[in-house]
């Protein structure tokens, strides 16, 4: 069977947990980009630290496509157990690499020890650098080139270790030019000159961007997937950003220490799962009460309890709209795009800061670990200018004013003392039982002026038209197709290669609170209204009935740990 | 009423504040003796932070003219160590009660001594629940007979003296509120020394707690002598595994530990306070540098 590829291409590379499937991951998006092509990577992982089957699957394509597809083109196994765990996703254009599972197929593996290739060179280690070369060779790309940057890549490893790699790379680079030819495949895409200056960077990565782009001082958090990235993010750009990065003992320990660093006058995120923020509530309620800025960037995870630790899904917004016990503002935020999520992790930030509330920014597995190709000069600068003043001997921390944000002072920064309470307290934060008087003023400034404040300033939903020959359309169609955080390119991909030229995608990026007219606005002609979700319940769809009162005709929901492909949308939506 | 003292001290709340403590407390004279020891310092009430959880001692920050923080039952600790690290020219003082640091909080304090930032924690150890009305604490000697422990305590009560000199905890003393000029000294010292130190004052509960009441102290317990050795770790712990009498005084003092916020690169070149610093990241730079 031929294979002309001249567009996209999907590639997934698996095998055990330490076998390195991460290093042949980084080799091949890295020496593509580089030679121009628009590369996009996402990984789908056990719990181990060594076994199990672990995945990357990698799209390469003549345009931008940042999107989860389930088809698998070229699979590639470094073991031969991994078969079983990828059948649903091969179809019969399905090429294969590697190694042989005698059970599921006799002849359709071109099979490459790349193990024993690699020790003809001079150790397992180079096993990576084999199979990253064979897809190379198969794709046709520039040998040269790849050599090249193995150089670069391993400059400080000396010698020996470069000359052996780049062997192990021409090793695997004519086994995959051989099959090429053998199976008649031809990858013909068209390549651009400006990507070979793009960065890659992964979702997680961008929400680190954006916390230092927004100057934060203080980051604590006790380590668990898919959070944890950004601690190390962070952790590891702390000496040249300028901030201190400390690993807490516990979730409980992690939120109060930043909520002390906030009231004295630091930016302070915490990083966790819903899990690890399920301990954390109480701290939510603390800041809602005591107004002090804080930020917490939750990356979710199929629940209840421990439940998928690997895997992904958006079952957590309910939770974080509920945390913490009273009643006081919030804000939510769930990006879509690494841009995005670095700038609404700096807007997230500052709006804690400007009106001393607790904000959220949600993310989920399938995006803390994709890698995303990204333009260098999208990063624009973000305000990291904090809302602090300095005090007078008059100063009250909770003084009642019009908006209902009173001026925030730290200890130590002018003459007036700054005295917070998690008990009610009046205007200069002292504990109070008066519930006739000033009790009810604090709870209006904590929670209608707020509400008020925040939406004025909300960001309003993405509305995404169809591409028309001409460029995107003006016009909404009739049916819109509603989806938040991660979701996004995935449901645009979809709508777009559906073809349904009626649908519209509104792609939320602030899930609360919602400003009622201007959402209105947005679905005041739609006839269908349909919500796609990563979960199993809607909570979305339920919070912007609730919320805005909008009718949702149709849930597309999805909750078995897995994202969204473009594929099975199509599906869907086909059907709409 | 608290807010009209008679003696001029810069820590006195300058408005009146109504007090939520019964009369005769051993509150008052703890909150007395730490406005004199902050006034004889020369402190300026902006320069000082109070951080405190929850309960009848937890409320001392609202009678003191100072910054203060009243925040969570048990988590005192974690926010006194982040108020610390965001500002260190801040003196950071704990003050909550046995329930509050001890149970609620324990786990914090374990931790918070391994951390060490330069914080003084002042426990106000009346051995009973107070707020809550009567039952049982972390430090409640067994066989104690309260509302929820009818038959008598069954679990033995907390030795924090021994579990934070095991911990290394730089300075580590216990005072008692029926000796208000020893409470202030130990108070004083406690405060001036660089670390994580702990005071535990052992305070009367007038109301809930019948057994250890200001004569019980006075009689089961004694001074340890002014010239021991406060750097002998094992003497030490000795002296913390004792049971009648309990010895007052200073157990542990030294100072071979660098404080959290000595040991951050952040402070290292430049000692502002994070508030006064904006971002110094060169975004472009981490940029290029995280694509090797």
């Amino acid at each position: 069977m031929a294979h002309h590829i001249t567009d996209d291409l999907s590639i997934v590379i698996a095998g055990q947990a330490g076998q390195g499937i991460q290093s042949v991951a980084h080799l091949l998006t890295h020496i593509l980009k580089l030679q121009g092509f628009h590369v996009f990577a996402t990984a789908e992982y056990m719990s181990r630290v060594r076994g199990g089957i672990n995945s990357t699957t990698i799209r390469i394509s003549s345009e931008k496509r940042d999107a989860f597809r389930s088809t698998i083109d070229l699979f590639v196994s470094l073991d031969p157990r991994s078969f079983s765990f990828y059948k649903h996703r091969f179809n019969d254009k399905t090429m294969f690499l590697g190694f042989r599972d005698a059970e599921f197929c006799q002849d359709c593996v071109m099979e490459v020890n790349f193990i024993s290739i690699a020790q003809s060179i001079g150790g397992t280690l180079y096993a990576n650098t084999v199979a990253a070369g064979a897809i190379l060779g198969l794709i046709g790309a520039d040998e040269k080139h790849a050599r090249e940057y193995l150089r670069n890549f391993f400059v400080k490893k000396g010698k020996d270790i470069i000359t052996k790699n780049q062997e192990a790379l021409s090793r695997g680079f004519k086994m995959g030019a051989h099959f090429a030819f053998s199976h008649d495949v031809h990858v013909a895409m068209k390549t651009k000159e400006a990507v070979k200056d793009d960065l890659f960077m992964s979702g997680i990565d961008a929400v680190g961007f954006g916390a230092l782009a927004a100057g934060v001082d203080f980051c604590v958090a006790y380590p668990m997937s898919p959070s944890t990235g950004l601690l190390t993010f962070l952790a590891q750009n702390s000496k040249e950003c300028g901030a201190v990065v400390e690993q807490a003992t516990d979730e409980i320990e992690a939120v109060n220490m930043a909520l002390g660093a906030s009231y004295a006058g630091a930016r302070s995120i915490v990083t966790t799962s819903g899990g690890g923020f399920d301990l954390m509530c109480e701290a939510v309620s603390l800041a809602g009460m005591i107004e002090t800025p804080i930020t917490f960037h939750i990356g979710q995870r199929p629940g209840p309890a421990t439940g998928l630790p690997t895997h992904t899904g958006q079952e957590d917004l309910n939770l974080v709209l509920h945390a913490g016990h009273g009643e006081f503002m919030r804000a939510i935020f769930a990006p879509g795009t690494p841009m995005q999520a670095y700038a609404v992790t700096a807007h997230a930030l500052d709006i804690a800061d400007k009106y001393q509330i607790p904000t959220f920014v949600l993310t989920d597995q399938y995006f803390v670990d994709a890698l995303y190709k990204v333009e260098k000069n999208d990063f624009v600068e973000q305000n990291n200018v904090k809302h602090i003043i300095e005090t007078t001997r008059d100063y009250k921390r909770y003084a009642l004013t019009e908006n209902g944000v009173s001026e925030r002072g730290v200890p130590g920064f002018g003459d007036g003392l700054v005295c917070v309470d998690g008990d009610e307290h009046d205007e200069t934060g002292r504990i109070t039982e008066d519930t006739r008087g000033i009790h009810m003023h604090m709870a209006e400034k904590r929670l209608f002026k707020r509400r008020a404040l925040l939406e004025e300033v909300m960001l309003l939903p993405e509305v995404i038209t169809q591409k028309t020959t001409t460029g995107r359309s003006k016009k909404s169609g009739k049916k819109l197709i509603v989806c938040w955080g991660s979701t996004r390119n995935t449901v645009v991909e979809a709508v777009s290669e559906a073809g349904n030229q009626d649908m519209t995608v509104v792609h939320f990026v602030q899930l609360f609170p919602l400003d009622k007219k201007k959402i209105k606005k947005i679905f005041a002609k739609a006839e269908k209204v349909i919500v796609v979700e990563n979960n199993a319940t809607g909570q979305f769809a339920h919070l912007l009935t609730q919320e805005c009162d909008i009718a949702i005709d149709k849930t597309i929901l999805k909750w078995n740990g897995e994202p969204f492909n473009v594929e099975e949308l199509v599906e869907q939506i086909k059907k709409m | 009423m608290i807010g009209s003292a008679h003696i001029k001290n810069n820590f006195t709340v300058p408005q009146s504040v109504e007090c939520q403590w019964c009369p005769g407390c051993g509150n008052f004279p703890i909150l007395q003796t730490i406005k004199n020891v902050l006034q004889e310092k020369n402190l300026a009430p902006q320069d000082v932070t109070f951080v405190s959880g929850v309960g009848q001692a937890a409320k001392l920050p609202q009678y003191i003219n100072c910054n203060y923080f009243n925040g969570l039952h048990g988590r005192a600790l974690p926010v006194a160590t982040g108020v610390k690290i965001a500002n260190p020219t801040q003196t950071v003082i704990v003050t909550s009660g046995d329930g509050d640091v001890y149970g609620e909080g324990g786990n914090h304090l374990i931790h918070a001594i391994r951390r060490n930032p330069d914080i003084t924690v002042i426990v106000h150890n009346n051995m009973i629940y107070g707020l809550t009305k009567g039952q049982a604490s972390p430090t409640t000697e067994e066989g104690t007979v309260t509302p929820t422990q009818p038959y008598g305590v069954i679990d033995m009560p907390i030795n924090p003296i021994a579990l934070a000199i095991s911990l290394d905890a730089p300075f580590v003393a216990r005072a008692s509120v029926g000796d208000p000029q020893k409470m202030q000294a130990i108070i004083a010292q406690a405060i001036d020394h660089k670390g994580f130190s702990l005071v535990d004052l052992f305070q009367p509960c007038v109301v809930f707690n019948k057994i250890n009441t200001y004569q019980w102290f006075k009689e089961h317990t004694y001074y340890m002598e002014d010239d021991r050795d406060v750097t002998d770790r094992v003497d030490a712990f000795r002296r913390a595994t004792e049971t009648d009498r309990l010895p007052l005084g200073v157990f542990y003092a030294h100072a071979k530990r660098k404080t959290f916020e000595e040991r951050v690169d952040f402070y290292k070149k430049d000692q502002r306070p994070m508030y006064l610093r904006g971002s110094n990241c060169v975004l472009r730079s981490a940029l290029v540098a995280s694509q090797k």
